[in-house]
């Protein structure tokens, strides 16, 4: 009983209140590229770029592909890039996650009048893990803890893909797990939709050229939601959710 | 000896290659005389099989038997006399195809490369009786967890096996890892196990400079144990949560959880990354922290030793958490040390085995007590963890009360050495990782054999859920706490 208590009062409140505003500090987010000219025929930062997230003239950074290593800061003679900590950067189409001095952030997500009607007061989301790292399976579960309680605004994890409305993908879908994702949609009530959560889940990531990898599904049912990050901070979820589902 | 932990380096021109029976015979003899088996695995060659055996002697360092085996020949089996080497053979004759006569089950590790329909179509063992039935588990499991698929065949409620089948995240890691300059390959090792992008990018990068005469000097060294061992609480804090979430104690899933949160967001601050990546690159440790810096980290660390103190408190006096883990899924010393278990799951079982003790590099001035216990169990695992948090956080505060501030470091990695073998290992939270690099004689790398403790921890929590009650199975999952893509690669 007092021990108990004595836990009690250690832990205080761990609650963030401002899930949207906060930026978590330290953290290696939403990258900002300066507008200043590259180096004639320089393309350093290309070259050290593990996933081919980079294009140039003028330079800018495909996020569904960024790992956020950050080899190209040290890279670009110019030091054009740098990384923030700002972690609001879901969007809903592959396009607007290409960031550039001209287009700093990507495309903010627009909130679905139709997924707002059906789940803006509950969503129910089924996660399946299809040869991610654990590091995005540790992020999302993360959101339902007692700094993220994600719950707050009824949007929880269910056990079932029978329980889902959303499918949350994670990992570039190795061979192996192709045929159980599909078993898990196929097993999805409609409506119902995906959201990619995760370099790999995104674009394949550093796995994009891999032999064993088979990203099918995503062309038949392309994600609604896309969560960049390697992995993605739990943050990056929250405003891209909260966004779509039109919570303020 | 130079780096913080057990590295061996060999040029392969000097090294004799033995024919099949020769290699398995001089393993054999190695094991009987009481080294112990850290990796074994093999590469295709034409007709033959290249393959590497790596044991340690009591002394610690690293002894390789490297072997030319023909591979429709192959050889016999060593998994009957020495069980630790079950997997590693089964893994070498997926991945080769060598025949390996008289092992007992070969079946796939991961189904690396063959059709899905196979992974769907090779037979799981039956249990056949009156009162016998078997439950089926996964790969897609009730939780945000990776996919693996459990074979349960029960006598009423009681597991009498557990069969284990893996392979689900398989990816192609090691396939990935032959393309490209090994030198930038940190941001995918990072992910090889993502809970574990310390430990793996470590070994990767002791390999890595080996290869390149490049020696960790201790600044180097010391940044990287500092990440090591953050990582080590974090995911200890991780573990515990989840062990207490299992039963129903939710003051431990919430406070250990919200710890976790100031572990690794203390892990952001210094690299950015609440998982350690892009601290470890090849010639460096880029984690950096200024005086200011330092003392967020100092109070952090203090904070945790406190709060650490009064959950754990909680936990390990509460009936309800010893009724649950007391005795559940207990391993005994033998049975660890005959599947060759390493890591938490073996010091559990009372296996004196963390490559830390060797007092090397970081470890040198300030010292890591091993723990162990000898009991086995659910228990035994949660209080190994619990103490070696206690351990990282003290050998945490003692570096940080000399530190001022931690520089970044990053040096010039040359080209690597041809024709070399060198294997590093590093004590990650869940026990020794293992990374082996062969170049070839052009100094091409022909080989990156990948090894997660898990490789060889499932095993153990096979054998320890047998005669349990089957709904006891999440805690000594749980208890074990193993990575899929780890494993899977």
């Amino acid at each position: 009983m007092f021990k108990a208590l004595r836990v009690l009062r250690s832990q205080g409140n761990q609650f963030i209140d401002d899930l949207r505003g906060a930026v978590p500090a330290g953290f290696r987010g939403r990258p900002a590229i300066a507008a200043s000219p590259c180096a004639e025929g320089c393309d350093a930062c290309v070259s050290v770029c593990p996933t081919a997230a980079i294009a140039l003239e003028p330079v800018r950074i495909d996020l569904a592909r960024c790992v956020f290593c950050s080899e190209c800061v040290p890279a670009c003679p110019e030091k054009k890039i740098a990384f923030t900590p700002e972690p609001r950067m879901s969007a809903a189409l592959p396009d607007g996650l290409v960031v550039s001095a001209d287009r700093p952030a990507p495309t903010p997500v627009a909130t679905s009048g139709a997924l707002r009607a059906l789940f803006g007061r509950s969503l129910k989301l089924r996660q399946v893990s299809a040869g991610g790292c654990n590091g995005c399976e540790m992020e999302l579960n993360a959101l339902a803890n007692v700094n993220f309680d994600l719950q707050r605004y009824g949007i929880e994890w269910v056990a079932s893909p029978r329980h889902a409305d959303g499918l949350v993908l994670t990992g570039p879908i190795s061979r192996n797990m192709a045929e159980a994702v599909q078993l898990s949609w196929d097993a999805m009530p409609e409506p119902r939709f995906v959201v990619a959560f995760g370099a790999c889940a995104l674009s394949g990531g550093l796995y994009a050229g891999s032999a064993d990898v088979d990203r099918a599904f995503l062309e038949r049912f392309p994600a609604s939601l896309l969560v960049p990050g390697c992995p993605p901070h739990p943050l990056t979820f929250v405003s891209g959710i909260l966004d779509l589902l039109g919570i303020r | 000896m130079s780096g913080s932990f057990p590295l061996g380096s060999w040029t392969l021109a000097e090294v004799p290659e033995l024919p099949g029976g020769a290699w398995s015979e001089r393993v054999a003899a190695l094991l009987g005389e009481g080294a112990r088996i850290v990796t074994a695995f093999g590469r295709r060659d034409g007709g033959d099989v290249v393959a590497s055996a790596i044991l340690q002697p009591a002394s610690g360092e690293l002894v390789l038997v490297r072997g030319r085996i023909d591979r429709a020949l192959g050889y016999h089996a060593l998994t009957p006399t020495h069980p630790a080497m079950h997997v590693f053979e089964r893994e070498m004759h997926e991945q080769t195809g060598v025949r390996i006569a008289g092992h007992p089950w070969l079946k796939p590790v991961r189904f690396e490369g063959s059709a899905p329909s196979a992974m769907a179509a090779y037979p799981f063992f039956t249990l056949q009786g009156k009162e016998v039935h078997e439950v089926q588990v996964g790969p897609v499991h009730a939780g945000v967890i990776e996919p693996g698929a459990f074979r349960f065949m029960c006598l009423g409620e009681k597991v009498h096996h557990l069969e284990i089948q893996l392979g689900y995240q398989h990816r192609g890691v090691e396939a990935l890892l032959l393309r490209g300059d090994p030198r930038a390959h940190a941001p995918l090792v990072e992910t090889i196990a993502g809970d574990t992008s310390i430990a793996h990018a470590w070994a990767d990068c002791a390999a890595i400079e080996s290869l390149a005469g490049l020696d960790a000097d201790a600044s180097t060294d010391r940044g990287r144990a500092v990440g090591l061992e953050l990582e080590r609480v974090a995911m200890h804090l991780a573990g515990l949560a989840g062990l207490a979430t299992d039963i129903g104690f939710l003051q431990g899933g919430s406070t250990y959880g919200r710890l976790r949160t100031t572990a690794i967001n203390t892990s952001m601050r210094l690299c950015g990354s609440r998982f350690g990546r892009g601290w470890l690159r090849p010639g460096g440790s880029r984690a950096m922290a200024d005086a200011a810096l330092v003392d967020v980290v100092r109070a952090n660390i203090a904070l945790l030793i406190r709060d650490l103190a009064v959950i754990n408190d909680r936990f390990v006096s509460s009936v309800t958490v010893r009724h649950r883990f007391v005795g559940a899924g207990r391993l005994t010393s033998e049975q660890a040390l005959d599947v060759g278990l390493v890591g938490v799951a073996a010091r559990a079982s009372g296996v004196n085995l963390d490559q830390r003790s060797l007092g090397l590099g970081a470890y040198r001035e300030h010292p890591v007590e091993t723990v162990t216990d000898p009991t086995g169990d659910c228990w035994a695992r949660a209080l190994v963890r619990i103490r070696e948090m206690d351990g990282s956080l003290a050998w945490l505060r003692r570096v940080f009360a000399d530190a001022t501030e931690l520089a970044s470091v990053q040096r010039p990695v040359g080209a690597l050495a041809a024709g070399s073998l060198v294997v590093s290992t590093c004590e990650g939270w869940r026990g020794e990782v293992v990374h082996a690099l062969e170049t070839g004689p052009d100094g091409v790398l022909v080989q990156h054999k990948v090894q997660d403790p898990s490789l060889r921890n499932w095993f153990g929590l096979a054998l320890a859920v047998r005669e349990n009650e089957i709904s006891d199975f999440p805690i000594c999952n749980k208890s074990f706490d193993l990575s899929y893509c780890g494993h899977d690669l």
